[in-house]
């Protein structure tokens, strides 16, 4: 789209995107055709031979039984987390909404974990459930007499690194979901109040549909973010460990491609991902499309 | 109207309360963490009274993870993107929304492709071509055979190699961050949103573009701009896999890597105070920022994700 009044005037606007256009084909473009090419390549360690060896890297990846691991723990990973920081988020946006009071105080407590960086919340959390000096796993252990330890055990370690990215999510979709209670006309809660509806029965069939844009959005927003941003979460407190079981796919990339140096099989891996990203864009946005035709 | 029910706001109450507990109780528990010395905070379970250490930790923190440096690394990391990516947008939503030309529609596709795609998906090449950001020239050199032209013309044996690594730099750290597209869509939203008379006016007044840059849009985009800040401070203080990469010098990485070093391993000396002291530190500057500017922060959430 353009506005109706512009100027017309021969370089200036060349020169006005050309730092943008100029960013985006250095670090975007160009790395993004060479991933693909590498894909496609054999390639030593140290980059000096490459051959040419078309899908054998996807290939092998698709055979390899620790990418196929790693492709489930990421969505058994990504599934978790985000529906635990959306159901919190949820439940305390819709209280806040009801609460008449000090709404502007329970936001502010709510909303700086988002600040905090995912790398630190895992050592906060790492902390929490730390086998020897963990509260937490004091109280699992001590109360509810479970055998926790995340360092040794690898479902242990993948509930800490859930624990660890969603609470920090939490205060994102509260913010949204707040927004989003807020922007429902109060009319209709009250014309439904009218006609005999309890809270419950308002939440389910008027205020929760009313959401369901909100909730997608996030819904997509928090599995980016899962996937993506909790590479610090695992880096810091688990490595990927133990046993393989914290190993996303983001996290694969990096070990087999920066220390592990099998860069054709770490490209076809980026590859991968991207192709995956792009869909979900594309879903996003067919979506968010219809959304808008049917608010007009 | 809807029924009053003293009950429920009662319980609303209670698990507000409950919610801001359990979100709280993390940050909570590092605070006393922090204050006690280490021969309390490897009791178990730690008790939970301040301790009088807090200063002695963060001290130790600061000399033992090198936090001075590091932080200042991550203030001109998270300085940069935010200062670079809201210049950069700015002027390419300017000139995508208020110029006809004929490579618009082209600009325009280009850039937006690139809208939800993080540097996470691509780091291996984005790493290789930091590591020679002359990298797609010397791929013309050689496509071309310019060497051997030169040679020809010199008559002698040159060989032309090119390489500027942006490893172990500042650049490095915070240009490939700027190639996103989330900024430009933000202020092209926002331009399209402006009145055309504003732009009519300006233009029968005889201003020229970058006059009206000046002096109508940037004024008006000054809470988007504020919101922006906030949000791409945090993003870039916040960033791990990047500069774990681009460094290798460990006086070169951010305050968030280097805080790793100070986790101790299951047989070192239980040193939490001093690991959950520092994590305070490198913390505090993106809190404050989002608890400072509140208002502007949640406005720019929820306005640039619709």
């Amino acid at each position: 789209m353009i506005k109706r009044a512009h100027f017309k005037s021969g370089l200036l606007p060349y020169l006005l995107i050309l730092p943008q256009i100029l960013v985006t084909l250095t670090f975007f473009y160009w790395p993004a055709i060479q991933g693909v090419l590498q894909s496609m390549m054999l390639s030593d360690p140290f980059g000096q031979r490459n051959q040419w060896v078309w899908f054998d890297n996807f290939k092998e990846l698709f055979a390899d039984p620790l990418y196929l691991k790693s492709v489930g723990i990421t969505l058994g990973f990504s599934v978790a987390t985000a529906v635990t920081a959306l159901l919190f988020g949820l439940f305390i946006a819709s209280q806040a909404n009801r609460a008449l009071k000090a709404k502007a105080a329970i936001r502010t407590l709510l909303i700086w974990p988002y600040a905090v960086a995912p790398a630190i919340s895992g050592i906060l959390w790492l902390f929490l459930l730390h086998p020897n000096y963990g509260v937490v796993a004091f109280f699992l252990k001590r109360t509810l007499g479970i055998d926790w330890n995340p360092i040794l055990d690898g479902f242990d370690a993948l509930v800490m690194i859930v624990m660890a990215s969603a609470w920090k999510q939490i205060s994102y979709n509260f913010v949204f979901f707040l927004a989003g209670f807020q922007a429902i006309p109060h009319s209709l809660i009250e014309a439904a109040a009218m006609d005999g509806a309890g809270p419950m029965r308002r939440f389910w069939t008027i205020i929760l549909p009313l959401l369901s844009p909100t909730l997608f959005f996030l819904m997509v927003m928090n599995l980016i973010y899962a996937f993506f941003d909790t590479f610090g979460v695992i880096h810091t407190i688990t490595q990927g460990g133990p046993g393989g079981m914290t190993t996303t796919m983001v996290y694969k990339v990096y070990k087999d491609g920066f220390v592990g140096l099998n860069l054709g099989s770490s490209a076809a891996q980026s590859v991968i991902l991207m192709a995956l990203i792009i869909t979900i864009t594309i879903l996003q946005f067919k979506y968010v499309e219809r959304k808008v035709q049917y608010a007009g | 109207m809807v029924e009053k029910t003293p009950i429920l706001d009662l319980l609303t109450y209670i698990f507000l309360a409950l919610g801001v507990c359990v979100v709280g109780f993390p940050i909570f528990y590092t605070l006393i963490a922090a204050t006690l010395p280490l021969e309390m905070v490897a009791r178990v379970p730690m008790p939970l009274v301040l301790g009088d250490q807090l200063w002695v930790n963060i001290q130790a923190a600061w000399y033992k993870g090198n936090l001075g440096t590091l932080l200042f690394n991550s203030f001109v990391m998270a300085t940069g993107i935010t200062i670079g990516k809201i210049l950069v947008s700015m002027l390419g939503a300017f000139s995508i929304v208020y110029f006809d030309y004929r490579l618009r529609a082209v600009a325009f596709a280009s850039v937006f492709c690139t809208l939800m795609l993080p540097v996470e998906v691509r780091i291996l090449p984005t790493y290789e071509m930091a590591a020679n950001i002359l990298g797609p020239i010397q791929y013309l050199v050689d496509l071309l055979r310019i060497e051997g032209v030169v040679n020809w013309f010199l008559q002698n044996d040159i060989q032309i190699r090119l390489e500027l690594s942006l490893l172990d730099s500042y650049p490095g750290l915070i240009l490939p961050l700027v190639a996103s597209a989330t900024c430009t869509f933000l202020f092209r939203q926002f331009y399209l949103t402006v009145p055309e008379e504003l732009c009519e006016a300006a233009k029968m007044d005889g201003a020229t573009p970058m006059l009206f840059l000046r002096k109508i849009l940037l004024p008006l985009s000054k809470t988007n701009i504020a919101a922006l800040v906030v949000i791409e401070f945090v993003y870039g203080w916040n960033q791990y896999l990047w500069p774990l990469l681009i460094t290798t010098r460990r006086e070169m990485t951010t305050a968030v890597i280097g805080l790793q070093h100070l986790i101790p391993d299951v047989d070192d000396v239980p040193e939490w105070n001093v690991a959950l002291a520092g994590a305070l530190i490198v913390m505090l500057p993106p809190v404050l920022v989002v608890l400072f500017m509140q208002r502007w922060f949640v406005k720019g959430l929820v306005e640039r994700e619709k």
